[in-house]
């Protein structure tokens, strides 16, 4: 059965609903609104996406500035969903924040240190002053363009993939007696986190993600700027965004179909191995897998008309739309049904859990009233871009802008 | 038995230097992005209510200078968040119940405010009306403002743990209300101090860049500047009384919960009743003052009874100094403070109990069957009992020597008595300029005011990381006070990936921060023309 629904049904239904069952609800809740996150940020990042292409795209410097400023007035958003998304980890799982972000150290660094000159480099670039130049800014908005989509799409890979850690509570009391470390969660090697980019899936999943994102860049240019250039340009550069794309895309889905997983015991919380364990989570779980397969057809679709369309260029609705979906389908399979979000390859029962990683009852709770203000959030940021973005960005946008980059 | 704890103390220090530089230069950003957005709204708001073109210049010309300087606090602040997990992960696990929640607010309900409403001041000109162009200027403030409040909740909450239990099976502190957390008085004052000494600084700036152009006698920003100052003279006034009394409030509320804190901003070594609060007086600088031999720090100068008024709010008040806290004491209601041994000593009983009721909980998971007597469960219950009585030095555990209990006192005096000469020093300037107002002086001739104004800006910035430089190197060795030292907070990574990354951020924000004060100086010359 559907979790979730179920759960529902316990808490609406009877006020007598176990604390248990609350607590369970309220971590399948809470996995569900950091996967929400997870794939807003995943759209967002056509921020990025779009900025490595800068180059390929804008031929002339008055093309490279309109796509600049067009990606310029929504990075801080996608740099919001991403701060969020951290906040929100470490709110509802607090033990997956301690030993991933403590963990590994270098990938997340990397990926911070990515988006930091990220988000200077709109404001300087262009600015009189800027003893730099505005080549070393752009070349940091491409840095973040590949990278910030690769490091963090193989950071979600290893939720599938596993990583190389240990949890041991008892070091915080015992280490100290022994002389040896009192801290909870260690990196069982030391390149403390790197080691993720030496599996190849890791790779193929965070390639997958940086070629989405810059399809999903070329759509939003597409849409946001009105220049007869880049749009005939961003309809070519489709094509060789799209291939890779789905040649990787395809490849690891299947890849995940058909690999272990990582299963713990709802009484015990025992983890075991389990074949096909995502599969079976999908056919468990199975309107996911109508999500997910709508997800990808308003990909395709959102892509493909596109390509072949002339005059098309709300291209980026049903693709932004399609990979909210596909990607959220990805992440609650990896956390829901009974299967460890965050396996260890070291030490199977160290891996983390909605259940044995989260949060207590009382701070769930108390975070699942705040989460209800997230509706008027997401209401007040549509309907703001909505009035802003009705007159799209052209070259003469820019001149009269008071703000342009 | 315990003999020592095998902690990389370079690791520690390190991982202290990361967090201090990145939130020193954090601290660079936001109080001017605080300050301005006040400044800038209230321009705003005269132009709505005037129509005046003068007022929209004015109120497009300081949100230029924000937007040079937004961008820097939105980067270094990203790297804070995270740091806590990257670099204090046994912290992260041990009270991410309570410690995270305010972070994930301070994401969902002020980021998202300010991240989209500041593009509608950036870019909405053209785009929507004056009222709602108006709304989102103070909303990109008030989001700044909101967000500042979850994290100085956060941050008062290590000062002073408040609405949290210890859950022995889950091994972490978790929240019993979330209403004592965010409303704890320490984390009002906090916010209420914090928040209001950025104004200063966004006076300050405001006065300084107006004064230059008085000073270099431009005409066409002649009105500008002279009025600005006008609204930041207010402002400043304003925020520079309201810090001295919240700045009162929050001396008198370390003294209550943080009395080491306060026995290292005033050197004092030795307590008692009627003390008096120190000036100024000979404190090296540069080494940590052997304050178990001295009596007191030399040629000291001291307003009587000072001290006691501050800590205690009366004339007679016993506030205790680092030896009497090493020592153990009584206070004035007659509780008994325990020495730091006996901290130690409990502390370590605390740890070692719970270590024994985990290692009891296992047990009685595999011997469920033999057990009948239910011999586990008495003794269990027997461990919990001596946790619980002890828990609340859980952190002394941890101490190896009593000499890590005292924070490096010449920083907190120093840093201490800088912040609190500027302030005061604030309130004159401030009362001096709105003075010249009220006598119709014309400020533009008055050469050495208009020097001295841009001299005030490096001093605001030096008083308010000054500000910080004493709540945070005053509460050490705690992260949280009484519960968990940083030796015991921090994450499995060695020295020497720090360190790395250190002089990494320390390149990347000083090349930052290089560039960003190089454009900021071409706008304000610049000026208002296009």
């Amino acid at each position: 059965m559907y979790p979730l629904f179920s759960f529902l049904q316990t808490v609406i239904s009877s006020q007598e609903a176990m604390a248990g069952d609350k607590l369970m609800f309220l971590q399948h809740y809470w996995w569900l609104l950091v996967s929400v996150l997870g794939a807003l940020l995943v759209l967002m990042m056509f921020v990025q996406g779009g900025n490595s292409l800068i180059f390929s795209l804008g031929v002339t410097d008055d093309e490279r500035r309109m796509l600049i400023n067009s990606t310029g007035r929504k990075w801080e958003l996608t740099f919001t969903t991403l701060v969020t998304f951290g906040g929100a980890a470490f709110a509802a799982f607090p033990l997956f924040y301690s030993t991933s972000f403590g963990g590994a150290y270098w990938l997340w660094m990397l990926i911070l240190v990515t988006f930091v000159v990220q988000a200077v480099s709109y404001e300087f670039q262009h600015k009189q002053g800027n003893l730099l130049g505005a080549r070393p800014f752009q070349f940091c908005l491409q840095l973040n363009g590949i990278l910030g989509p690769l490091l963090l799409g193989g950071a979600v890979a290893t939720f599938f993939e596993g990583s190389n850690f240990v949890v041991a509570k008892s070091n915080m009391l015992e280490g100290l007696a022994a002389g040896g470390s009192v801290v909870i969660s260690s990196w069982a090697n030391a390149s403390h986190g790197l080691d993720a980019l030496l599996c190849p899936w890791v790779l193929v999943f965070g390639f997958a993600v940086v070629f989405l994102t810059r399809i999903l860049g070329i759509l939003y240019f597409m849409n946001n700027v009105e220049d007869a250039n880049i749009r005939s340009r961003g309809s070519v550069r489709l094509v060789g965004q799209a291939v890779p794309f789905l040649i990787l895309f395809v490849a690891y889905l299947v890849h995940l179909l058909l690999k272990d997983g990582y299963a713990y015991d709802a009484a015990t919380g025992a983890i075991v191995v389990e074949p096909y364990k995502y599969l079976h989570n999908l056919l468990a779980l199975w309107p996911l897998a109508i999500v997910l397969v709508t997800g990808i057809i308003l990909v395709l679709y959102g892509l493909f008309r596109t390509i072949v369309s002339k005059t098309y260029v709300g291209g980026i609705w049903p693709a932004g739309v399609g990979t909210v979906l596909t990607v959220l389908v990805l992440l609650l399979i990896a956390g829901w049904n009974c299967t460890a979000f965050y396996p260890s390859t070291a030490d199977l029962q160290s891996s983390l859990t909605i259940v044995n990683a989260s949060s207590s009852l009382f701070t769930l709770r108390t975070m699942a009233y705040v989460s209800l203000v997230i509706p008027f959030v997401i209401g007040y940021i549509a309907y703001v871009w909505r009035l802003m973005d009705r007159k799209k960005i052209t070259k003469e946008e820019i001149t009269e802008t008071h703000h342009a980059y | 038995m315990i003999h020592f704890l095998a902690i990389d103390s370079a690791a520690v220090d390190w991982a202290r230097a990361q967090f201090a530089l990145t939130a020193a230069y954090h601290w660079l950003f936001v109080p001017l992005t605080m300050g301005l957005a006040v400044i800038m709204a209230i321009a705003e708001t005269c132009y709505y209510r005037t129509g005046k073109v003068f007022w929209k210049t004015t109120s497009q010309f300081w949100q230029r200078l924000f937007g040079i300087n937004f961008a820097m606090g939105v980067a270094t602040g990203i790297i804070l968040e995270f740091e806590f997990g990257t670099n204090w992960s046994n912290y992260s696990w041990f009270v991410g119940d309570i410690f995270g929640a305010p972070l994930a607010i301070e994401g969902i309900v002020a980021f998202f405010m300010e991240s989209t409403f500041v593009a509608v001041m950036y870019f909405g000109w053209e785009k929507v009306s004056r009222g709602f162009h108006l709304t989102s200027t103070w909303l990109t403030g008030l989001g700044a403002t909101i967000s500042a409040w979850w994290i100085l909740v956060a941050n008062s909450w290590m000062q002073y743990p408040v609405g949290c239990a210890f859950n022995p099976d889950t091994m972490r502190n978790e929240m019993t209300s979330f209403w004592e957390v965010a409303f704890s008085p320490f984390a009002v004052d906090k916010f209420l101090h914090t928040v209001i000494s950025t104004w200063i600084i966004g006076a300050v700036f405001v006065v300084a860049v107006s004064a230059w152009y008085l000073l270099k006698k431009r005409e066409a920003e002649r009105e500008m500047a002279i009025k600005s100052i006008k609204i930041a003279a207010v402002v400043g006034l304003l925020a520079s009384v309201g810090a001295a009394v919240t700045g009162d409030e929050s001396a008198y509320k370390v003294a209550q919960v943080q009395p080491m804190k306060l026995a290292a901003m005033e050197a004092l070594y030795n307590g008692g009743h009627d003390v008096s609060l120190t000036a100024v007086a000979a404190v090296n600088p540069f080494s940590q003052p052997d304050y178990k031999q001295e009596e007191e720090a030399p040629w000291r100068i001291a307003i009587p009874y000072g001290l006691s008024i501050l800590g205690t709010r009366t004339l007679h008040g016993f506030v205790p100094g680092v030896n009497d806290i090493l020592k153990g004491y009584t206070c004035e209601d007659g509780t008994v403070e325990p020495s730091a041994a006996e901290k130690m000593e409990r502390g370590k009983m605390a740890i070692i109990a719970l270590n024994n009721y985990r290692r009891l909980c296992a047990d009685e998971e595999t011997f469920a069957d033999q057990d009948s007597d239910g011999l586990i469960a008495a003794e269990k219950e027997k461990q919990l009992a001596v946790l619980t009585e002890n828990f609340k030095y859980f952190g002394y555990g941890y101490i190896r020597d009593e000499s890590e209990l005292v924070p490096y006192i010449p920083v907190n005096f120093w840093a201490f008595r800088i912040m609190v000469g500027l302030g005061t020093l604030f309130i004159f300037y401030f009362a001096y300029l709105m003075f010249l107002w009220w006598r119709k002086k014309d400020i533009s001739s008055m050469k050495w005011l208009l020097i001295a104004a841009i001299v005030m800006l490096p001093c605001a910035y030096v008083c308010s990381e000054s500000g910080w430089l004493v709540a945070e190197f005053g509460r050490q060795p705690w992260t949280i006070q009484d519960m968990l030292p940083v030796t015991a907070s921090i994450s499995d990574i060695g020295s020497s990936a720090v360190a790395t990354t250190f002089w990494l951020f320390l390149f990347l924000f000083t090349a930052m921060l290089v560039v960003e004060i190089s454009i900021m100086l071409k706008q304000i010359k610049r000026g208002i023309s296009e």
